[in-house]
């Protein structure tokens, strides 16, 4: 016998994908502002920074690069409680997204630190600014305007990330999507959905970058 | 004359047969053989698995040899997986069934049960410092359970809207949000608990209330009353002197409940 589609089937549990999406849109929210706080200030230290930062942030980028995102928030989940550090499913995926985006963010605003000529950093200095000043306001803008596509790929890749955080029973999109098939044993119908939601949001989050990019980052300050 | 003998002979002979036939009876036969034949898993711990040298090792292993012990027969197990361990002891392979299996009206209409030996069920597990006794309790608690299993569509069902559930993939995520801490009860199988138990946790979940229940029972062939009554018999003596109770210590990390 055929298997016969019900969509409508996965429409009963509407609260549980809305509540999901508003969960994967908190995650990546938080997650990916801090994330990126995180990543200028990786990308300074490494660039700029005093010489005792560098191989700290440096080992930092390597840990966080070189292993799994789902290892990162289980030991930050399930590993740290051992030593004392109880926190929240939520806090912890929020926080794993942000070391993770963090690590990544720092190479890649780190390499359009390095494509900023040399001369810009010395004429900044020559007029008495501070390297802190210097590089928040002669290197930053133009770093950021080199590497913001990547960097929009990068942000738009840690959200659909986020769905591994239904492991640790934060009830985001994909916990959405396993809870449904869960009850209702409709995995095409749940998954599909959740998929067709994750490209939407996808697309969404990418024009919503473009946009915050073409605002703040491209635009000339008006003074 | 000699050909009415040998008729008679015949006749006399062939109902000695039949009511040898008639009369076979398993608890004798046993005796006679002097061996107890039990079906037992040996692919579903703490049950019933196998060791790293091969030997059967479990909780229906060490009830199988108990019972046999009382009867004064030595035992011989027969690996069964749960769906041909009705047609060995249909086929007479075996005379009992101790392969952790539930009492349900489909199986009572094939083969006949004893009293039950073991507790087999779902419920919520917690530390001894949670007063919890019942669904009303749960709330204001964070309970981890695995994301669709009986317990979770039970749970979802019986708990408050003051209950915080928290869904985890496999056993082994509820598992380890109990032990971290991440969860204050959990919803498992009685066996899931035991596996922790079995880890030596700072805190051991002890069972709070139960959500579904289904003990296993002993499975032995339809009209054999002499059999059900001596097993009957021998598990209330193991029973009431704690033999029993101290093989499901052993096993499943607590005592026999006292329902059973």
């Amino acid at each position: 016998m055929a298997y016969h589609f019900d969509f409508l089937a996965a429409f009963d549990y509407t609260d549980v994908l809305v509540k999901g999406v508003l969960t994967t849109v908190e995650l990546i929210a938080v997650g990916g502002v801090v994330g990126i706080a995180v990543g200028i200030f990786g990308a300074w230290a490494r660039t700029q920074g005093p010489r005792w930062l560098k191989p700290i942030v440096s080992g930092y980028v390597e840990l966080i690069r070189n292993t799994p995102f789902l290892v990162q928030l289980f030991f930050i989940f399930f590993g740290l409680p051992s030593l004392g550090v109880q926190i929240s499913e939520m806090q912890a995926a929020i926080l794993a997204m942000v070391i993770n985006l963090g690590a990544y963010s720092t190479e890649i605003i780190r390499a359009g630190v390095n494509a900023i000529a040399r001369g810009q950093m010395e004429a900044a200095l020559s007029l008495s600014m501070s390297r802190v000043q210097a590089f928040r306001h002669i290197i930053l803008r133009p770093a950021l305007q080199k590497i913001w596509p990547a960097l929009s790929s990068q942000i738009v890749i840690v959200m659909l990330g986020s769905a591994v955080c239904s492991q640790i029973a934060v009830e985001e999109l994909s916990f959405a999507a396993n809870f449904i098939q869960g009850r209702n044993f409709r995995a095409f119908e749940a998954y599909l959905l959740a998929t067709a939601i994750y490209l939407a949001m996808a697309i969404l989050l990418r024009q919503l970058l473009r946009l915050i990019g073409d605002k703040f980052i491209f635009a000339r300050r008006a003074s | 004359m000699k050909l009415s003998k040998l008729l008679l002979g015949l006749m006399a002979g062939a109902l000695l047969i039949s009511t040898s036939v008639a009369r076979a009876d398993a608890l004798d036969d046993i005796h006679k053989a002097g061996v107890l034949r039990v079906a037992v898993p040996q692919d579903f711990p703490p049950f019933g698995s196998v060791t790293s040298d091969l030997k059967p090792q479990g909780l229906d292993i060490d009830v199988a040899s108990l019972i046999a012990k009382k009867l004064g027969v030595k035992v011989e197990l027969i690996p069964v997986t749960s769906a041909n361990r009705v047609p060995y002891l249909q086929t007479k392979k075996v005379d009992l069934v101790i392969s952790s299996m539930g009492k349900n009206a489909e199986r009572e209409k094939v083969i006949d049960f004893t009293a039950a030996y073991a507790p087999f069920f779902n419920g919520v597990f917690g530390p001894a410092d949670q007063k919890v006794s019942g669904p009303a309790d749960l709330t204001g608690k964070t309970i981890g359970v695995t994301r669709g299993s009986v317990e979770d569509l039970e749970l979802s069902k019986i708990a408050p809207s003051g209950a915080t559930i928290k869904r985890y993939e496999d056993n082994n995520g509820t598992i380890s949000s109990f032990l971290s801490n991440q969860v204050q009860l959990v919803a498992t199988g009685n066996v899931i608990a035991a596996a922790i138990i079995a880890k030596n946790p700072p805190k051991k979940p002890e069972t709070k209330f139960l959500i579904k229940d289904s003990p296993c029972f002993i499975g032995l062939n339809k009209d054999e009353k002499k059999l059900q009554d001596k097993v009957n018999a021998i598990l209330a003596e193991i029973k009431k002197d704690g033999e029993l109770s101290a093989l499901t210590v052993k096993w499943l990390g607590l005592p026999l409940p006292a329902n059973l």
